[in-house]
């Protein structure tokens, strides 16, 4: 597809954007990931002599939402993402190419790139029943993207199900489908999370950008996400936080607290449990996100949040014990057993005592 | 039984809680009782307040309360554990119990036919009974190991990535243990251990303040150990 590697300057004035619009893009895309205005001609500058990165989109066992909300980016807008600033070589959701010929791509590139393309996982692979559960281009996915992973100079887990497995994964899992991450024969490359179902858009085309420009993964937490974007959680930058920090929450969906915007904590918000930037970012390029269209946050980012129990409930349901319980009634049950088998001792205790005390007598 | 209240006692009492024990003991208790009422709250809060968010900071008040109480527990705890170094024999068998010695297993099993009322009279000990000895290193030691390593991973996502908190506990506590909901719901459960353990603690220290050949209540608040007979104390 790439004959001659071109830099990202070259395809954006082959494409007509002047230079002003050039600069004003690197401008953007500096505020973006939250850089200082200094650093916009450092972007200039990496797009003027850097090749275009080759990246290699693959789907696994998914729902396409993360492409969805990819192609929705503002800012950067994801036509300047696509078509400037990576070389996206093969993603069969938005290609217009099809059939053999498209996925001759996959192996021109791993041959011209290798070491040098990213792979981008949309999905996880099943590992069930050799992978049979999901066939892409007449194979089991499991079987390309662990031999593009070999190829590949880093991995992005886009979403939930690449990043932690998500839906297809909630118990019990009947196609073990297994997140890039912990699938046998991935290699030792870099993968980064980006989880969330979907991610934010923004956040996804920060990532790319981040890379791009400065050639280099960004800096990750201990279970491989992006700093910049997961180090902390919705709670901890919560418009709504001053209402959970006086006590004031919604009881009920219909309540007075409900149209007083108060903190959702009470019907289930997993907002203080789960890491996103979403209260910062938000959706829809900036306009609102689930607490501030009133509706708890479900977790989507975080691992197993399927498996979590209610959306509705703040206390997790713990399993296992015949019917649906949470942690407080499964203690205050143990505590109330203890408790009652402490009186009747005491009782039985007592009588001895007295019986003892007669005999004594 | 017999009845030894009448009767003069030539053995001699024994001071066996030191002084920093018993504070401990009691700070404890109150600090655990405020995490307790606290943490309940924290899972389920009290209910709605009206009015402008500026007008309180009830939640801010139940959470820094906790905290406060559990930096006490946690320093309390240290201390505590030092003090098992350099203190007396008796204050370090919660922590180290003699697993090893056939009796002391002996004495487990004398205890547990004492509770079930099966024998007839219990042995005589200055520190705790090896059934006790059980409990505290079990469910008490182990229990507040437990919420101290969760309550800081849990604490260490409000001190953000770069706290030591996050970086020495919540980094590694977070994915083992079901990330931050799954921490959440074990320290929870953490908590109902330690509810359990302070019922049948509070219970069977009345129960054997009345019924055991030594003194147990009064001894956590003076120090010393009485005893109703004169006959020699167990060693295990």
């Amino acid at each position: 597809m790439v004959q001659k590697i071109e830099t990202f300057y070259e395809v954006m004035r082959r494409q007509g954007i002047t230079r002003r619009s050039f600069l004003k893009y690197c401008s953007l895309a500096a505020g973006a990931l939250g850089l200082s205005p200094a650093f916009a001609p450092k972007i200039a500058h990496a797009m003027e002599t850097k090749p275009r990165i080759p990246v290699l989109w693959l789907h696994g066992l998914e729902c396409t939402c993360c492409s969805e909300s990819f192609i929705r980016s503002a800012h950067p807008l994801a036509k300047d993402v696509i078509l400037s600033m990576i070389s996206l070589d093969f993603d069969n959701v938005i290609m217009a190419a099809a059939g053999e010929q498209a996925l001759s791509i996959i192996d021109e590139t791993v041959e011209k790139y290798d070491g040098n393309f990213l792979l981008a996982v949309e999905g996880n692979a099943p590992l069930g029943e050799e992978g049979m559960y999901c066939i892409s281009g007449g194979k089991p996915f499991v079987e390309e993207l662990t031999r593009v992973s070999q190829h590949a100079k880093a991995i992005i887990s886009w979403g939930s199900c690449a990043s932690w497995g998500c839906v297809q994964a909630a118990r019990p899992n009947p196609t073990t489908a297994t997140p890039t991450h912990k699938v046998p024969g991935i290699g030792d490359k870099p993968i980064i999370k980006v989880p969330g179902c979907p991610p934010i858009a923004e956040v996804m085309t920060a990532v790319i950008t981040y890379m791009v420009t400065f050639d280099k993964l960004p800096e990750l937490d201990n279970q491989g996400r992006p700093k910049m974007f997961y180090s902390q959680r919705i709670h901890d930058k919560c418009y709504r936080r001053g209402h959970f920090d006086a006590g004031q929450f919604v009881e009920k969906f219909d309540d007075e607290g409900a149209r007083k915007g108060y903190c959702l904590y009470k019907v289930g918000c997993k907002g203080p449990t789960t890491y996103n930037a979403c209260s910062t970012i938000k959706w829809n390029g900036g306009l609102s996100f689930p607490i501030e269209a009133g509706h708890p946050c479900i977790g989507c980012s975080e691992e197993d949040f399927w498996d979590k129990g209610d959306f509705y409930d703040r206390l997790t349901k713990v399993s296992g014990f015949g019917i649906d319980a949470n942690a407080d009634q499964i203690g205050a049950a143990a505590a109330g057993v203890v408790a009652g088998a402490a009186a009747i001792h005491a009782g039985a205790s007592a009588i001895k005592r007295i019986a003892s005390k007669k005999e004594d007598a | 039984m017999t009845d030894a209240s009448t009767t003069t006692r030539k053995q001699e009492a024994v001071y066996v809680y030191q002084a920093p024990v018993r504070l401990w003991h009691w700070v404890q208790a109150f600090a655990i009782l405020a995490l307790g009422v606290t943490g309940y709250l924290i899972g389920s809060p009290p209910p709605s307040l009206g009015g402008q968010a500026s007008d309180w900071f009830l939640f801010g008040w139940i959470r820094y309360i906790h905290f406060v109480s559990a930096w006490i527990v946690i320093v309390g705890f240290l201390f505590r554990i030092y003090w098992a170094v350099i203190g007396n024999e008796q204050v370090r068998e919660i922590f180290v119990p003699s697993f090893w010695r056939p009796s002391f297993w002996g004495g487990v099993w004398h205890e547990i036919l004492w509770y079930l009322m099966l024998a007839k009279e219990p042995r005589k000990y200055v520190g705790h009974n090896p059934l006790a000895v059980l409990a505290m290193h079990f469910l008490y030691v182990w229990g507040i190991i437990f919420m101290i390593v969760t309550g800081l991973a849990l604490y260490g996502e409000g001190t953000g990535m770069d706290s030591w908190q996050y970086r020495w506990f919540s980094s590694w506590v977070l994915p083992l243990l079901g990330q931050s909901q799954g921490v959440h719901t074990w320290h929870h459960l953490g908590m109902w251990v330690l509810v359990v353990f302070v019922i049948v603690h509070v219970y069977v220290a009345v129960r054997e303040d009345i019924m055991s050949r030594q003194s147990i209540i009064s001894s956590m608040i003076s120090g010393w150990r009485m005893f109703k007979d004169d006959r020699p104390v167990d060693r295990d």
